[in-house]
């Protein structure tokens, strides 16, 4: 498995300040990745379970009350390893849209909402290609829009005429207009109802396939990850609890808190009761010790509440995080 | 007693705390003045500091220190009453306004807009022309609540104007509150900040538009404030004379009521602001 | 089993925009639609079809510009008086922790809600009416004392939200996306909340969301509704496993099932949700597969197939 982005160990906490005391959000605690490349890869968890952030360390983007503790975060770049944690902020802008894009959580905001969309393409496109006229500039942003399936026309409207599912799609465009290696989605299709998220999904997956690149897609709705993601992580309480191809993921989920998850959601033509988790996600400021899943686990024993399970390899491929697995 | 101490981490609060105390301290002695406030030649004129008068004596033979502090006095007392009213009309408006929002909205911001758009320093120059000798103390704040209310008007408004859509409002109504329990319980709290730092404001802007008019001779220059000391030392001219003193209390003093309203304001509201509030509830 | 609520033709127009120029949304469309006693219905719909706009209408937030709505038979055109009708009616929302003040307690709530409606009998404590209602959700009250919404998961703060609007006893509950902020992995315990308030209390409920495999599981009958319109309504085996309306089953087959093994899908057009408000005849008809030259032209009429309800020219 050729990987595109390498995270190992990596520790990122919000550190806050309140009346003198400091509260630490344990976000990311300790997680190793490796994502493949020409692959979406999915990562799925709860709100607060950190997936954001985890998002926000792979795009370099550690900026305070966000603090790196510890761990790397590699990009292959020309087939060399490179910690992007470790780079300058010039170094990071320039792979920034060209080698790695990322498209956050309500794109509806990325776009300037009194300038038309054509002047936001123009501006972008303009301080990343130097010495080229606008006219030219627009004619490529035209050409990608088409390549995606998606009218040039649209260009000439402001933000506020479109709707939800269109603004997003066309902020997608926008970020794979440099034709980037990694793309980073933060839940893209959150507010938007399903018709239009069936258009988004369509369109990204489009884009991997003309492009050849890595979509890393954070959601917690475990549907969209069946449908595009080839493979997955489940992200809980600032941990990777469990790690595989969708399929097995899905068909056989190893980790108590994937199997519950999956089994509870509800499906059309199945009527029978669905149980959600018992008790509720942990507070990252005082996670649990131990396995972060121990207090709802129902198949909890004595080591789980001492020692914090590791990511490890169960089957080919197939990786997760519990006690239960090594006996 | 708990807030307190939580207020004093800030240093903006524990400065502008301290000075504000420090010139009510001052407030509190000019009751205990032995000179009168008013009466001329009480003293030696032109004296520079000395041990019998710490901070000098004015061209009109009166005690500068002393003098100060019916400045100060007489200041704050203008500025409080026009911040209060004006606040309390400010609240109802915006609230009202707000609230009801159709006609009622139309009709209060219309007036409300009026008074913005007015040529605000034209007007009050106007006015304090024709009332001349009916400017007393109390009159000067009445005047300058009654143009001080309407910015601050809208911007209560638009606050609850997005209270308003908040989903806590349906709580509250389908909890059987009615509107005047709802605006007191639900708003207040939250808009408490936003009042609080406008008082502030509206005091700090009363004080400067005092010594604006006091400059321009539209205060009855016989009763002592900050604008009316300066006035004076202007026009005895006290910067060419030399007598340093005289006019530099009135206006350091000014500075360092200024500033003290300013900290003290910034580091109140960020105090109340909910949001930090929110934030704090964890930590106890 | 009685009619509890039933709109006839509701509409809805809002007019926007300054004095010179303005434009008129009708966000619901003689939406009409019965609920009956201790059954959960479902108005199911993407954004902007104007499912939310009913219930506040029903609620009385918004005033119908037309139409009628009849509660236990008695035609209520205006919600006059508000506290008697929130006796018989609550409500809960979308986002648990936005429906509390933030700087008051979660039980205060409760305590004004118990006062304000006079629901203390002799002797009662209001405590206990509390307790009551809370452990029929799940909760104690020595889990909320106390504390406020900050200090509560959003599990606990929609609970608590459910609790507060039973203890009128209400016979109409609207439920709009009650869930859809809600974690993944506590979600199906508040949905399985709602049949468990159904089936022991008797309480209906209208329920609001855009999740069909959601609405299909819990829902008794389920209306479809299209930028204003109900375009189909029936038992939700029937509209779900056998939609009619061209709308319905473009929806059904968007949803991402939670199963690897799925045929891709069709790719589909889109349109400018504008576009489709203001057009004539069929509102569908821009993106219908079934498209025919009738339905540019005229609004289709309601025809009943199979006991299922559908707005469509192909009937």
């Amino acid at each position: 498995m050729n990987c595109i982005i390498n995270v190992e160990q990596l520790q990122t906490f919000y550190v806050l300040e309140v009346l003198g005391k400091r509260k630490t959000v344990k976000a990311v605690n300790d997680v190793t990745l490796s994502i493949p490349e020409n692959e979406i890869y999915g990562i799925a968890g709860e709100s607060g379970c950190g997936k954001t952030t985890l998002l926000k360390a792979l795009f370099a983007s550690i900026d305070p009350p966000l603090q790196l503790f510890g761990g790397k975060v590699n990009y292959r770049i020309n087939g060399k390893y490179i910690n992007a944690l470790s780079l300058s902020e010039k170094e990071k802008r320039e792979l920034r849209w060209t080698y790695i894009s990322y498209i956050p959580q309500g794109s509806m905001s990325v776009f300037n909402p009194v300038k038309k969309l054509k002047t936001t393409y123009l501006n972008f496109l303009e301080s990343h290609i130097r010495g080229k006229a606008h006219r030219d500039l627009l004619s490529l942003a035209r050409q990608h829009l088409e390549e995606l399936g998606l009218t040039p026309q649209i260009l000439g409207a402001y933000p506020h005429q479109l709707s939800g599912g269109m603004r997003q799609r066309i902020a997608i465009a926008l970020s794979t207009l440099l034709k980037p290696e990694i793309i980073l989605a933060d839940e893209p299709t959150t507010a938007l109802d399903v018709v239009a998220q069936r258009a988004v999904l369509q369109l990204m997956r489009d884009i991997q396939q003309e492009l050849q690149n890595t979509i890393v897609l954070v959601t917690h709705d475990m549907g969209i990850h069946a449908n595009i993601a080839s493979r997955m992580a489940i992200m809980y309480a600032g941990k990777i609890v469990e790690e595989g191809p969708t399929e097995e993921v899905f068909i056989h989920p190893l980790h108590p808190y994937t199997q519950y998850l999956i089994q509870s959601l509800p499906r059309i033509g199945d009527k029978t009761t669905r149980k959600s988790v018992p008790g509720s996600p942990p507070s990252l400021l005082d996670p649990p010790l131990g396995c972060p899943f121990h207090p709802r686990c129902p198949r909890v024993f004595d080591r789980c509440i001492k020692e914090t399970p590791e990511l490890d390899q169960c089957n080919p491929n197939h990786k997760v995080a519990c006690w239960l697995k090594r006996d | 007693m708990g807030i307190l101490k939580d207020l004093f981490k800030d240093y903006r609060f524990a400065v502008g705390f301290i000075l504000l105390v420090f010139l009510s301290f001052l407030v509190i002695t000019s009751f205990f003045s032995p000179y009168d406030a008013i009466k001329w030649l009480q003293v030696p004129r032109d004296k520079p500091p000395s041990w019998s008068h710490i901070l000098g004596t004015n061209s009109k033979g009166q005690d500068v220190f002393w003098e100060a502090t019916f400045s100060i006095r007489n200041s704050l007392i203008i500025a409080l009453i026009a911040g209060l009213i004006s606040r309390v009309i400010a609240v109802l408006v915006g609230f009202v306004a707000g609230y009801k929002g159709g006609i009622s909205d139309r009709i209060l911001m219309g007036l409300t807009d009026g008074l913005l758009v007015i040529p605000l320093f034209l007007i009050l120059v106007l006015v304090a022309m024709l009332l001349k000798e009916a400017m007393t103390l109390i009159n000067t704040g009445l005047l300058l609540a009654f143009f001080g209310w309407a910015w601050d008007a809208r911007t209560i408004r638009s606050q609850v104007l997005s209270l308003r859509e908040r989903e806590f409002t349906q709580t509250s109504i389908l909890s059987g509150n009615d509107t005047l329990s709802l605006v007191s319980k639900e708003y207040l709290p939250l808009t408490i900040p936003l009042i609080f730092s406008t008082l502030i404001n509206n005091i700090a802007w009363a004080i400067g538009m005092e010594i604006v008019l006091a400059i321009l001779g539209l205060v009855p220059l016989a009763i002592p404030t900050l604008g009316t000391t300066l006035q004076w030392a202007i026009t005895y001219q006290a910067i060419l004379l030399g007598h340093w003193w005289w006019i530099l209390t009135p206006v350091v003093l000014t500075i360092l009521l200024l500033v003290a309203l300013y900290w003290f304001s910034v580091s109140v509201s960020e105090y109340l602001d909910p949001r930090i509030r929110i934030q704090r509830i964890g930590v106890k | 089993m009685s009619t509890i609520l039933k709109a006839i033709n509701l509409t809805k127009v809002f007019s926007l925009g300054g004095l010179l120029s303005r434009t008129k949304i009708t966000a619901v469309d003689q939406v009409s639609f019965t609920v009956e006693s201790a059954e959960i219905f479902t108005l199911a719909g993407e954004s902007g079809c104007g499912k939310t706009t009913t219930a506040r209408m029903i609620l009385g937030f918004e005033i119908p510009t037309s139409g009628e709505l009849q509660y236990l038979g008695q035609s209520i055109q205006r919600v006059e008086d508000k506290k008697a009708w929130f006796k018989e009616v609550q409500a809960v929302f979308q986002n648990p922790f936005e429906s509390f003040n933030p700087l008051r307690k979660v039980e205060s709530y409760f305590f004004e809600t118990v006062n304000n409606f006079h629901l203390k009998k002799n002797g009662e404590r209001a405590e206990q009416l509390i307790e009551e209602k809370l452990q029929a959700v799940g909760l104690t009250y020595h889990e909320i004392a106390g504390k406020y919404p900050s200090e509560l998961s959003g599990g606990q703060l929609q609970r608590s939200s459910i609790a507060r609007s039973l203890l009128t006893n209400p016979s109409l509950l609207i439920a709009d996306e009650p869930v859809s902020m809600v974690d993944a992995s506590l979600r199906m315990s508040i949905v399985n909340l709602f049949r468990e308030m159904s089936n022991s209390f008797g309480v209906s409920v209208i329920y609001i969301t855009h999740d069909l495999a959601t609405a299909y599981y819990i829902s008794d009958r389920i209306a479809i509704m299209f930028r204003g319109n109900i375009v189909e309504t029936g038992s939700a085996e029937e509209v779900l496993g056998n939609p009619k309306h061209p709308y319905t089953k473009l929806l059904i087959e968007s949803i991402p099932q939670p199963d690897p093994h799925q045929q891709p899908k069709t790719l589909i057009k889109f349109l400018e949700e504008k576009e489709e408000y203001f057009r004539k005849g069929c509102k569908f008809a821009g993106r219908c597969p079934k498209v025919m030259d009738i339905c540019k032209k005229t609004t289709p009429k309601d025809v009943l197939i199979d006991g299922v309800m559908v707005k469509c020219h192909l009937f």
